[in-house]
């Protein structure tokens, strides 16, 4: 252990080693750790045993419709951006049993057990993922009714942010300000510095928590040097977005244009699948349905995730509100970037790129929110000049 | 308001609090029509103290099928008895009829904004239902008859498809006989004993009695009708402000986090149902929102 008086303010420069001993300390305190392996050609989160674990030396490329791994030049642990899967199923669980009853005698009676969550430390958190976690956070556990699971599971939660020193062709945080480094949020953050033989980690803590496994590490504070170069790969994946998107007047633009005739544009190629909603990791949505025992006497309400794309999701009486394509694609699009700032006083959406990457037909967010500001200027200016 | 876990998770448990419903044993089923029926619920130990707001509704739950939202129709000042009145039109609602007397349902609630029946004291009020859309303004009407003189002219117009689909007969004819209610009813289809109106509820606007400048309008009904009912009291002078819906979505949670419910911006089980119609004139005309 080092003498150094580590604080939290404070940047330190770690070694590679120093990764695993990070990966064991969370061991030793009982956190089951989930980060980034590979698994069927992509990249997924499940649980890491040590960093060799880790997608060492590989990178993922995206393109709208397209995912595919490739390998790097170098051995980069985090060289990668965004896989299918976000962290979003650890905290609220694909499929959930949210309430147990039994028939006694002919009464109805809530059964309460108690269960307990197990511990979980996320593990190279992209700060995508990581304000995707907070804008998660504001729906289920900080409105005026709470979610018991995720609040449990959350309460106990560590975070391991790495922020980005590339950015991927889909990827458009800079737009969002989601990325591409963490401000917020993480208990500890890393940096991968990566020069030649050198390979390095500039690492922090955000909390008191981060700050106690920190002092398990060897660490020395960072250079000037070391900083500078993060701060440069920081600002240059920034800049290096494969994708931008115009945030400044989203509610006006989308909520203001619901019937342009774009959205009949997308409609004749959106499949309605909701892979898009799927892979999203802000979308909350979910379903409630009851399984019962054969008896009918014991039943379990089961919460799972759902699609605003399938047509039982508006159903009322008689129909689904919601029957055609155009509409559902609407209040998927209007709800991540417009709909979402009413409801929750932030975007829906992190910048991540996955429902353009996961698209079958290659949708894109961005660029369909580019056809509607180009074509809605241009009506603007074209009735301007008749005007004039 | 809300008595049951708001914001206070329960710490050794897992099972959403959120989603735990209290179970209530059905005391009472009354038939309003072939297809609607009220009924009465009373706390398991017999003590019921269910406080609301007109305009809000519960959750009901039948074990083993499914759970809908449903307003909360009876006396906002008797909370000792809990009323629902419930029109069958697919599983969940099938199911609640097909209970008995003594049998259990379960009960989450109450949720949403209320009618703001306050704001409107010292106004003419005007009351517009369309079918089981007088269901979630009943404790309207009921609120108003305990405080009488806090209002002034009360219309309340009611329209439904046919003469057999009008619900609450009795207390209708009960209002009919006060000389400080204008009631009036209408049928879109006469049968051969209807004697009344016949023609939409929005044709019976004109001629109702209210101060356009001074009157709060109350409108709970199909999407369509609460439109053309909007339209029809702005004909009349009526500000877009002074009118309020119940607007209706699917919704599995009612406690604004499944989603469903969304109206662009709004989430309808925890900003509405009640809305004021100035806030919603312009979606309510779009199709598919
Ligand atoms: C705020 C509010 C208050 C309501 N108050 C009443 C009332 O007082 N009396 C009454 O008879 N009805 C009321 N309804 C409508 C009632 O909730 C639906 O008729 C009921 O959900 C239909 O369920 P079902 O399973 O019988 O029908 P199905 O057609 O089998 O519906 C399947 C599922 O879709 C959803 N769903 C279907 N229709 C609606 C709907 N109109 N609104 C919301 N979810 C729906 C439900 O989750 C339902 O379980 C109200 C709806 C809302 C939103
Ligand atoms: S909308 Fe698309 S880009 Fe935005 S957070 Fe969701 S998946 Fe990522
Ligand atoms: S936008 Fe793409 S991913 Fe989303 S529903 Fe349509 S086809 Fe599927």
């Amino acid at each position: 252990m080092s003498k150094l008086k580590i604080t939290k303010d404070t940047k330190y420069t770690v070694n590679k080693d120093a990764i695993e001993s990070l990966l064991t300390e969370l061991k030793k305190q009982k956190f089951k750790t989930i980060g980034p392996i590979v698994r069927d050609e992509t990249i997924i989160y499940d649980e890491l045993e040590n960093i060799n674990d880790l997608p060492i030396g590989l990178t993922d490329v995206h393109e709208a419709g397209s995912y595919r791994l490739k390998e790097r030049e170098d051995k980069a642990l985090f060289g990668y951006n965004v896989g299918p899967f976000s962290f979003k199923k650890y905290l609220f669980p694909p499929k959930l049993t949210i309430l147990k009853s039994k028939r006694v005698d002919g009464k109805i009676k809530i059964i309460k057990e108690n269960e307990s969550v197990e511990k979980l430390a996320f593990f190279g958190v992209k700060p995508c993922e990581l304000h995707a976690i907070l804008i998660q956070d504001k729906i289920f556990i900080e409105g005026e009714y709470i979610d018991n699971y995720y609040k449990k599971q959350r309460d106990s939660l560590f975070i391991v942010t790495t922020n980005c020193t590339e950015a991927g062709s889909s990827c458009f945080c800079t737009s969002t300000k989601t990325g591409p480094s963490a401000d917020k949020g993480f208990d500890i953050a890393i940096t991968e510095l990566l020069d030649g033989d050198r390979h390095n980690f500039i690492i922090e803590a955000g909390t008191k928590n981060g700050l106690k496994i920190l002092k398990e590490l060897p660490l020395v504070e960072a250079s000037k040097n070391d900083l500078d170069t993060a701060e440069q790969k920081i600002k240059s994946a920034s800049e290096n977005m494969g994708r931008s998107l115009d945030t400044s007047n989203l509610v006006e633009l989308l909520l203001g244009n619901l019937n342009h005739p774009h959205w009949d544009d997308i409609a004749k190629r959106c499949l309605s699948c909701g892979n898009c909603t799927m892979v999203c990791p802000t979308c909350f949505c979910s379903n409630i349905q009851d399984v019962t025992s054969l008896t009918g006497d014991e039943n379990e309400r089961v919460r799972t995730w759902d699609s605003c794309f399938s047509m039982e999701y508006s159903y009322i009486h008689g129909g689904a509100v919601r029957a055609s394509n155009k509409s559902r694609y609407r209040q998927w699009m209007t709800h991540k970037l417009a709909s979402w700032q009413e409801q929750f006083q932030t975007l829906g959406c992190v910048g991540c790129g996955r429902c353009i990457v996961w698209c079958p037909v290659g949708i894109d967010i961005t660029k369909e929110t580019k056809a509607i500001l180009k074509q809605v200027t241009a009506q603007a200016e074209q009735s301007a000049q008749a005007e004039n | 308001m809300t008595h049951l876990s708001n914001n206070k998770p329960v710490d050794t448990q897992i099972t959403n609090a959120a989603f735990i419903p209290e179970m209530f044993v059905i005391k009472k089923i009354r038939k309003e029509t072939e297809d609607t029926f009220t009924i009465e619920l009373a706390a398991e130990n017999g003590e019921t103290s269910f406080e609301f707001l007109p305009g809000q509704f519960n959750m009901l739950y039948v074990h083993g099928c499914g759970e809908v939202p449903i307003s909360i129709c009876g006396d906002p000042n008797r909370p000792n008895k809990l009323f629902h009145t419930i029109r069958m039109v697919g599983d969940v609602t099938r199911a609640i009829r097909r209970l008995k007397v003594g049998d259990m349902l379960g009960v989450r609630g109450p949720y949403g904004k209320e009618w703001p029946i306050e704001k409107a004291e010292g106004k003419d009020i005007v009351i517009v239902a369309g079918g089981i859309g007088l269901a979630p303004l009943r404790p309207v009407v009921y609120h108003i008859l305990n405080n009488r003189e806090k209002y002034k002219r009360i219309s309340i117009l009611y329209g439904t498809r046919m003469p057999s689909d009008i619900i609450f007969n009795k207390e209708l004819e009960s209002l009919r006989g006060r000389f400080d209610i204008d009631l009036y009813v209408t049928v879109d289809r006469a049968d051969q004993k209807w004697m009344g109106n016949v023609g939409v509820v929005t044709t019976l606007i004109k001629n109702s009695n209210f101060d356009p400048e001074n009157t709060t309008a109350f409108l709970c009904g199909p999407e369509i009708m609460m439109r053309y009912t909007a339209i029809a009291c702005q004909q009349q002078g009526l500000a877009p402000e002074n009118i309020f819906v119940s607007l209706e979505r699917n919704m599995k949670c009612g406690v604004g986090l499944c989603g469903h419910c969304q109206y662009t911006g709004k989430i309808i089980c925890k900003d509405g149902p009640v809305f004021n119609y100035d806030t919603v004139k312009d979606l309510i005309k779009k199709r598919e929102i």
